[in-house]
């Protein structure tokens, strides 16, 4: 068992910016840069004990949010604490915290001209948590040569490694920014089920942003949708999937039912209709639907997270 | 699996009811435990772990300190008598309703009923409807 409790964590208006800089044009007049927002007041309270989706669209902020938590990046203002309930605390050059946050990047943060095996010890001497055990079994079922320095290795085998230390380093708080990068399908499925065999076993929090939600969604307690710098929603998993409701069926029937909601998709074949609405249906309308023929499907996490976030706003 | 418009947990429950109720889960039979269910089927153990709270509290499975989860005795008898009761109003009023739209007259579906013995037919639609 893990002897530390998991950690939670909490951001409350966090904002996160690049510093601005000046540089001269060949006229010789000087032109301010506007600084880049990373993060624009993000609040959000992270569960401790859950394993939480991370998700959002290239450059929403996601890997700045992971990366405050970890202590890798301080808020420009804002505060972030981290640590187990009721003990949170600014995790920012804080021993105690850091040692029980592990945080693995895309890059899997590798020693580049050392051996695989050096980057490990290092790994197990700095957290108190460290499974040599799971370490080995899992550099062994991802076929991993440790003899070998990241650099002579596939980019699939370096997350491997990182995926690697992550589970082996049981930290109370444990972070994949985007690990399975590089991971054909066969590695990538082998993760997901070393994750939560061994979250069961030692339970503890796990963050895990990625790009490819169908594959992950039913891997969250709770999900976290980050947009343009902000928090859109974060909630349990069932709660996002109760956001909406798909309706298949003849158009004028689909049409009946639709009756003032918000409709986030439309496809529509000959006379048959497809449309994602938000909301649910009461159980009257439900036997309604049923009754016309409509059929009434579940929408995937994936779609409501792009038409969250869509841009262009959602279909009327 | 578990891809309906249900919450995941609500068809995980639905769907070990329905394993009980054909009998393949036999009483005081253990059944996976949290751990087995989410890494057999790829979902959160806590999404198990509350279908099988909500089956406790059902009186479906019930708890061994220690051991794990067992099908409670009496429970398939108990499934059986509540899916009977709502077999009417959620399984057949739906398909006389279509066949009323379709213009189906009613000794039409009694003759068919009869003739080819719908005992082999309602077993399956159970499982499938539950």
């Amino acid at each position: 068992m893990t002897s530390t409790a998991p950690f939670g964590a909490r951001l409350d208006d966090v904002v996160v910016r690049f510093g601005a800089s000046r540089r001269m044009l060949a006229n010789g007049t000087l032109v301010k840069d506007e600084a880049g927002t990373a993060l624009d007041g993000a609040s959000v309270e992270i569960r401790p004990g859950t394993i939480t989706g991370v998700l959002g669209r290239n450059g929403a902020g996601k890997t700045t949010m992971l990366s405050l938590l970890a202590a890798f990046t301080r808020p420009t203002s804002g505060t972030v604490v981290v640590g187990p309930e009721g003990a949170q605390e600014d995790p920012w050059e804080n021993s105690w915290i850091t040692s029980g946050t592990q945080l693995v990047r895309e890059s899997g943060d590798l020693m580049t001209d050392e051996k695989v095996s050096a980057s490990l010890t290092y790994y197990a001497d700095m957290r108190p948590e460290w499974s040599a055990e799971t370490a080995e079994r899992l550099l062994d079922l991802f076929e991993v040569d440790v003899r070998k320095k990241p650099s002579a290795l596939s980019r699939g085998k370096r997350s491997a490694i990182g995926a690697t230390l992550g589970l082996a380093a049981r930290a109370p708080l444990t972070i994949f920014d985007e690990v399975y990068l590089g991971m054909d399908a066969p590695t990538r499925y082998a993760f997901y089920d070393e994750l939560l065999a061994d979250y069961a076993a030692h339970p503890r929090t796990i963050l895990l942003s990625s790009h490819l939600v169908e594959e992950v969604e039913r891997l969250f307690e709770d999900v976290i949708v980050i947009d343009s710098g902000r928090v859109l929603l974060a909630e349990p998993a069932d709660e996002m999937r109760a956001r909406g409701f798909s309706l298949t069926g003849s158009k004028d029937a689909v049409e009946r039912l639709v009756a003032g909601r918000r409709v986030l998709h439309r496809q529509q074949l000959g006379t048959t209709v497809q449309v994602t609405l938000e909301g649910s249906l009461a159980d009257d309308e439900l036997a309604a639907a049923r009754t016309a023929g409509v059929e009434v499907g579940a929408v995937p996490v994936q779609d409501l997270f792009v038409r969250l976030t869509d841009p262009r706003g959602v279909a009327s | 699996m578990f891809d309906g418009p249900e919450p995941i947990y609500v068809q995980i429950a639905t769907w070990i009811r329905a394993q009980v109720l054909a009998g393949e889960l036999g009483e005081e039979e253990q059944v996976m435990s949290t751990t087995q269910f989410a890494t057999t089927f790829r979902i959160n153990p806590a999404t198990a772990a509350k279908a099988f709270s909500g089956l406790v509290e059902e009186g479906v499975l019930y708890k061994k300190r220690g051991v794990g989860m067992f099908v409670a005795a009496g429970a398939r008898e108990r499934l059986l008598e509540d899916h009977r009761k709502r077999y009417f109003e959620d399984v057949l009023a739906p398909v006389l309703q279509e066949a009323d739209v379709l213009g189906i007259p009613t000794d039409e579906i009694v003759a068919y009923v009869l003739g080819t013995g719908g005992r082999q037919a309602s077993g399956t639609s159970t499982k499938e409807e539950s």
